[in-house]
């Protein structure tokens, strides 16, 4: 599989042969980490955060080192020239003249493909505003792939904010391609899913509801999201939105005993410290995935060792 | 009313009754020098009332503008009073700095790039290219 070069910016820029090729990667790298040390060894990987992050830019970062390569970047816009008004367009082709690859996060919508069509370099949308956030989907569908084996006949619950979730576009539209998955989108009526995304899924089948408790026995896997303050004009939309899903332990217990637990993190109050110590809970394995499908994902478009 | 047949020009014939003046509005035609008639409420025998525009000595219009608001118009080229092309229009596959995002979280809003939309499907439904903003129909 060649992927050399490409960019990654929405989640049907791979092919679904593509992303498994990806899952099986990942795979080998979980097994032998060792064996990948050096691969990306004289390759520069420059981090663009231009919104705040732990997780994606961590990741990419320990990725980046697990694969003997190196790291520049700025992670936050203050740092850099965007303070004096310098354009994206400007930015990427400076970072581009330095680097071999970049990931970019950004507020706006669409900011990661105007950068990818001056980049050069093969250019990873690490979230773009409430729009898309690939390769959080390529972490999810790797810890999915990982414990259930296959994603046929699952049924998948994503929760909270379906509006402006990123992460719930982006693994929506990823699953769309793959047949007998199922969804019911669990969502306050002001955060249904976005036209665009709908658009994508009208050939699957899915319901909308509003109720968490009654959806939770039918679920595989359960997305949570948080309802994001950052993406909310009017402060008290949030506050009247912000608590509509509280998953804790006594709600779990008219769940699947194989049910997983999925949110990408950060999570505010949707999910209950006493979920924690659930075994169904996979939160936070599901962050190691992250830096080992981001290994996968760079060698990939940089061509290295695979 | 008389409205005399031109001898060479363009008409945009089979206007939706009432969008005569937002498709010379967008056509963009303020340098054409010759005669520009604008005729509304035409009686039809297909579409009950209609618009029409007829522009002398022009050789062209914008038809992919034209086909993102009223794809049911039809443009007739005249040259020596004979109709020399008959061009039933369709949408658009893509349309620059025509529509403008109303997303204001789209980049489009705070970067100089051009507002880019793609025709999703043959309802006339676009998707801006860079936040996927959905807007239903041009044609209103």
């Amino acid at each position: 599989m060649d992927l050399q070069g490409r960019n990654l910016i929405a989640p049907l820029d791979l092919s679904v042969a593509e992303m498994e090729w990806l899952f099986d990667l990942a795979g080998r790298i979980i097994a032998r980490p060792e064996d990948y040390a050096d691969v990306c060894k004289g390759k520069l990987l420059a981090t663009v955060f231009y919104e705040a992050s732990t997780r994606t830019r961590l990741s990419f970062e320990a990725a980046m080192l697990r694969l003997g390569g190196q790291v520049i970047g700025f992670s936050e816009p203050q740092s850099s020239s965007v303070i004096k008004g310098e354009s994206i367009s400007d930015t990427i082709r400076t970072i581009a003249s330095y680097a071999d690859i970049a990931v970019m996060r950004h507020p706006k919508e669409g900011a990661a493909l105007v950068a990818a069509r001056q980049s050069g370099i093969p250019l990873i949308n690490a979230g773009d505003g409430g729009h898309f956030h690939p390769t959080q989907t390529l972490t999810d569908l790797l810890t999915i792939r990982l414990e259930k084996g296959s994603f046929d006949g699952i049924t998948i619950g994503v929760c909270g904010d379906l509006k402006f979730g990123r992460t719930a576009h982006s693994l929506v539209c990823a699953f769309s391609r793959y047949s007998g998955v199922r969804f019911i989108m669990i969502s306050p009526d002001e955060l249904r899913i976005p036209e665009y995304v709908r658009d994508e899924i009208s050939h699957l089948e899915f319901e909308e509801v509003r109720d968490l408790t009654d959806a939770l026995p039918q679920l595989d896997v359960l997305y949570m999201t948080r309802v994001q303050k950052e993406r909310f004009f009017n402060e008290e939309d949030y506050i009247r939105l912000k608590d509509s899903y509280i998953l804790n332990a006594a709600k779990l217990k008219n769940a699947k005993p194989d049910l997983m637990i999925l949110h990408p993190l950060p999570r505010v109050n949707e999910i209950a410290a006493d979920v924690d110590d659930d075994p169904r809970a996979f939160y936070f394995r599901q962050m190691r995935n992250g830096m080992y499908i981001r290994m996968a994902l760079l060698m990939a478009l940089l061509g290295k060792g695979v | 009313m008389v409205i005399k047949n031109i001898t060479n020009g363009v008409v945009i014939d089979h206007i939706r009754a009432g969008f005569g003046m937002k498709v010379l509005e967008y056509l963009n035609i303020d340098t054409v020098r010759g005669s520009i008639a604008l005729i509304m409420n035409v009686t039809s025998k297909k579409h009950g009332k209609k618009d029409m525009i007829k522009l002398e000595n022009v050789e062209n219009v914008d038809i992919d503008i034209l086909g993102l608001i009223d794809h049911n118009a039809t443009v007739i080229y005249i040259h020596d009073e004979k109709i020399t092309q008959k061009t039933k229009l369709k949408h658009p596959k893509k349309v620059t700095n025509v529509i403008k995002c109303k997303n204001p979280r789209c980049i489009t809003s705070s970067e100089a790039v051009p507002n880019v939309f793609l025709l999703v499907d043959d309802s006339g439904k676009y998707r801006c290219e860079y936040c996927d903003n959905v807007v239903k129909s041009f044609e209103g």
